[in-house]
């Protein structure tokens, strides 16, 4: 299972200048909160700034990462 | 007030294999079923204004992001059909596919995506929520 760490990471790679705070917050390392500033989101609908962070961890989300909540917003 | 709720407890199809032809084998019969899911839940979306697919049920709901959007539907006071996503994994599996979203609650008014529960209660909270449902 992932760490806030490596989901900030992995988001920031991802997603152009992406900036992102990830939190564990039940600290069971499965339940995730990330708050996603990218101006990469400038015109796009929250479902699709959502997508953007969702297709980030393709196919892993319901697993590994068992709940990803979001918060995206534009600088 | 939960009298103006619907609950779309089975999908139509979930109650039996569909009679579609004849499986000649048991990965034919696995593949027909799918698509008769992903079919019903196509149906379910066109008709119902507005239906929220999510662990439970709106009286007892299974998690807290599934709870949560609920509880803003509720609080708007709109009529919404449900439907658990529990009893078969397929349900959420062919939904996801239809959807291109990956997590469950899933809301969706007049056949389109809303969101899931950031979105749908960010939306509430800003007034927009009551609009779409409208």
């Amino acid at each position: 299972m992932p760490s806030p760490e490596e989901i900030k990471q992995r988001i920031e790679a991802s997603i152009e200048g992406a900036r992102a705070e990830v939190e564990d917050y039940t600290g069971g390392g499965d339940h995730f909160h990330a708050t996603v500033t990218a101006t990469a989101f400038e015109g796009c609908s929250r479902l699709e700034q959502h997508r953007l962070v969702y297709d980030v961890f393709d196919g892993e989300i319901g697993g590994a990462i068992h709940a990803l909540s979001l918060t995206t917003q534009t600088p | 007030m939960s009298s103006a709720d619907r609950t779309v407890r089975d999908l139509p199809m979930m109650d039996g294999e569909p009679d579609q032809g004849v499986a000649a084998s048991p990965d034919d019969s696995a593949s027909a079923s799918a698509s008769a899911i992903r079919e019903a839940i196509r149906e379910a979306i066109a008709e119902n204004k507005v239906i929220l697919f999510m662990k439970g049920t709106p009286e007892a709901p299974a998690c807290g992001f599934s709870a949560r959007t609920v509880a803003a539907l509720q609080a708007l006071d709109t009529p919404f059909a449900a439907v658990d996503v529990l009893p078969d994994p397929r349900i959420r599996q062919e939904l996801s596919a239809i959807s291109n979203w990956p997590t469950i609650p899933q809301l969706f008014a007049n056949g389109e995506l809303v969101g899931g529960c950031d979105i749908v209660t960010e939306m509430y909270e800003s007034g927009e929520l009551a609009e779409v449902l409208a």
